[in-house]
């Protein structure tokens, strides 16, 4: 499972480098997350616009991460292919989640809030 | 009513009920599928469909078994639909009932938030019939995918 992380004044960006968040990796995923994600800003934006395929094991790491990251910081969701965002509106996801369609429209209109 | 025409395409497929396993047999399974000229979508559709259903029986039918057995896939389709029989020899489903989708409220507080269940509900929404039964040591689950025309 490879993640790159780069952290912004006020914002993370991870990016999954692998084209699969499916159950053979989500643990691996989550813990991974974790650990980038320690002493991150408030906002950490996931960008997906690698990643072609995702399972429920793999949003369910997903939302993990969420819920890990909250209260205080918030986990924003870029770059979401059709397979990926079709699994988050089947399961009610996207409702959940804000999503982008692009990274840079994540981190633009993440930094104008 | 007209006969049912026969199937014009069919094959099957074996697998160890292991975690491990599942990620090469769905990349296999997909290649199997190439002659349907299956559009993105479908084959999307059926990767996800398969790969729950797989991760479903390693993880619950197959947890405790210290040696998992296999999974047996048949497979064929016909008339628009794939046809898939899942077969395994794992513990059976919890009151021998497929499980059903599950809600979750998603006004409730982000701590509240289900992280599973989630493959059942993918499988309900994308499958046309999808049924379970218990026969003897044997799970078998039976679904239809609707693909489009061949």
């Amino acid at each position: 499972m490879k993640l790159s992380a780069r952290t912004e004044e006020l914002l993370q960006i991870v990016t999954v480098i692998d084209d699969r968040i499916d159950a053979a990796v989500a643990l691996e995923f989550k813990e991974t997350m974790r650990q980038l994600t320690d002493g991150a800003p408030d906002t950490v934006i996931l960008d997906l616009s690698r990643v072609t395929f995702i399972d429920s094991s793999g949003l369910g790491a997903i939302v993990a991460t969420m819920k890990y990251l909250a209260p205080g910081r918030t986990l924003v969701l870029a770059g979401l292919t059709g397979p990926v965002d079709r699994v988050f509106r089947l399961t009610r996801m996207d409702s959940v989640f804000t999503l982008y369609p692009t990274l840079e429209a994540a981190v633009h209109d993440q930094a104008l809030q | 009513m007209a006969d049912t025409p026969a199937p014009t395409f069919a094959f099957e497929q074996t697998l160890d009920g292991t975690q491990e396993a599942v990620r090469g047999a769905l990349a296999f399974f997909l290649n199997r599928l190439a002659p349907l000229n299956l559009s993105d979508d479908a084959r999307d559709t059926i990767e996800l469909v398969v790969a729950e259903t797989l991760n479903n029986i390693v993880e619950h039918a197959f947890c405790d078994h210290p040696q998992p057995g296999f999974i047996w896939i048949r497979c064929h389709y016909r008339s628009g639909d794939l046809h898939l029989r899942i077969t395994d020899f794992g513990n059976a489903m919890p009151d021998r009932a497929l499980p059903q989708p599950k809600k979750f409220d998603a006004a409730s507080p982000v701590s509240d938030l289900p992280e599973g269940g989630f493959g059942w509900n993918l499988i309900h929404e994308l499958t046309g019939d999808v049924s379970y039964a218990r026969s003897g040591p044997m799970n078998i689950i039976n679904m239809r995918i609707p693909v489009g025309a061949h």
